[in-house]
């Protein structure tokens, strides 16, 4: 390769040297994916769905901080976080098509499904910022709720029938570990901050504490499968107390946000912030079919 | 050359003084009945360097006379820093890059929280001073982080213990 033209490294050359990230292959080659004959294939469909739709859900949340946040660390901070989640969301979601065995890859679960068919849950989707009536404050309050649960929900996961879905958690538990410690930090700097700074940290944990329950709350799927949720919650609690404190922080009093007849995001049923996100996440994608960069 | 000889020189797209081989990412090379097998590991599950290290895999084989090449992924055991060789540290350090330390066998259960930075004496490669602090926890890739040394006032990257 020379270097005595700055073009002449680009020509002559597979696609993947324009820029990372273009034309993604597809990302388990080799990976053995057999589905354990323990377990129903449609439970795991729906089961990698969630984990999936937690991540992407997510990780299209942080990335609008990108050239947004209050430092230029923290821009670079929240790409970071939000690739691993992206990655981790595409994973899960090319894991989600195999498994059904429809022909559906992770471009088409991503970006062909209706609102109604996405199954991460609320914590992901509402708006924390940096939009009006959100702010960094509450964007690190739902960061740090959401890495603690994952970190406790992963960890389990590790030794799930799935060895996909096991190998995947494995691997993310490292990364959503350090998305937990970065969100405590910012919490305990901003709770235990100025009088401004604590006001706006407190008021970002009252604005996510309402989607807490339904983390625990378990799905027909996930108790099928063994993976239940509700007995994450000890685990999560520890890790919000000794955060809470350090921050001079109190827990607010749990209000669990309503349900419709019983439904939340796992059985499809999303806020209204969330027709919104899809529309940007996907609309590329729907008016030019196929286009890659 | 070998196959594995081939492979064990293609460098890391991100970190090109290191080689693949030396990052721990190139797991295993497989040659019989004239097909190679390459299976490599990613790094981070976000990493995007992942698809060009396969892409600079395959290259560099054909173009050593290996026709048919295919890399797979493998994502268990999950990489860790603990994996990058002696001669991968000494080749960081000196590209002015902090090598990761080693954390050896993690514990089971739960993750413990780290409310403040763990205070690792991270030393700085271009005057050795351990009187360095952390300036940014993510750095320009998705494996290294942003320091700065208080003696020589250098700020530099240290690749960070995952």
């Amino acid at each position: 390769m020379s270097f005595d033209n700055a073009y002449g490294s680009l020509v002559d050359q597979e696609d993947a040297h324009w820029a990372f990230g273009t034309g993604f292959a597809e990302p388990l080659p080799g990976v053995d994916r057999a589905v354990p004959s323990t377990v129903d294939r449609d439970d795991l469909f729906a089961y990698c769905l969630m984990l999936g739709d937690d991540a992407l859900v997510l990780a299209q949340r942080l990335a609008e901080w990108c050239s947004r946040a209050p430092e230029l660390e923290e821009d670079v901070a929240l790409a970071n976080i939000a690739l691993d989640l992206l990655g981790q969301a595409r994973l899960l979601l090319t894991r989600a098509g195999e498994v059904e065995g429809a022909g559906r890859d992770e471009d088409a679960l991503a970006y062909l499904r209706d609102e109604r068919e996405f199954r991460n849950v609320h914590l992901a989707e509402i708006e924390c910022g940096p939009r009006a009536g959100g702010d960094f404050a509450t964007t690190m309050a739902r960061l740090l709720v959401f890495s603690s649960w994952k970190v406790a929900q992963y960890g389990r996961l590790r030794a799930f029938a799935d060895p996909v879905v096991a190998a995947v958690a494995a691997k993310g538990l490292k990364e959503l570990a350090y998305h937990r410690d970065h969100a405590a930090q910012w919490v305990v700097r901003l709770g235990d901050g100025t009088p401004e700074s604590h006001e706006r940290m407190r008021a970002g944990v009252r604005r996510v504490w309402p989607y807490l329950d339904e983390l625990f709350t378990g799905h027909a799927v996930e108790l099928r499968l063994g993976v239940d949720p509700a007995p994450l919650r000890s685990e999560v609690d520890g890790v919000l107390a000794e955060v809470f404190r350090a921050a001079g922080l109190t827990r607010p009093e749990p209000v669990p946000a309503a349900r419709v007849a019983g439904r939340a995001g796992r059985d499809g049923v999303h806020t209204e912030a969330m027709g919104y996100l899809l529309a940007e996440l996907q609309h590329v994608h729907r008016s030019l079919p196929g286009a890659t960069w | 050359m070998t196959a594995l000889e081939v492979a064990s020189r293609v460098p890391d797209p991100e970190l090109p003084v290191l080689t693949l081989a030396d990052l721990g990412v190139l797991r295993d090379v497989v040659e019989a009945d004239g097909r190679v097998l390459v299976t490599i590991t990613p790094t981070y599950s976000g990493c995007p360097a992942i698809e060009e290290m396969g892409a600079d895999l395959r290259r560099s084989l054909r173009a050593a006379g290996y026709a048919d090449v295919e890399v797979r992924l493998s994502l268990t055991p999950a990489w860790t820093t603990d994996w990058i060789s002696e001669e991968g540290r000494r080749k960081l350090a000196a590209a002015g890059i902090a090598p990761p330390a080693r954390l050896g066998p993690r514990a089971a259960g739960p993750v413990p929280l780290n409310l403040v930075p763990p205070a690792r004496r991270v030393a700085c490669p271009r005057c050795g001073s351990t009187r360095t602090t952390e300036l940014s926890r993510f750095g320009s890739t998705a494996c290294k982080a942003l320091r700065r040394c208080a003696d020589c006032a250098e700020p530099f990257e240290h690749v960070k213990e995952i």
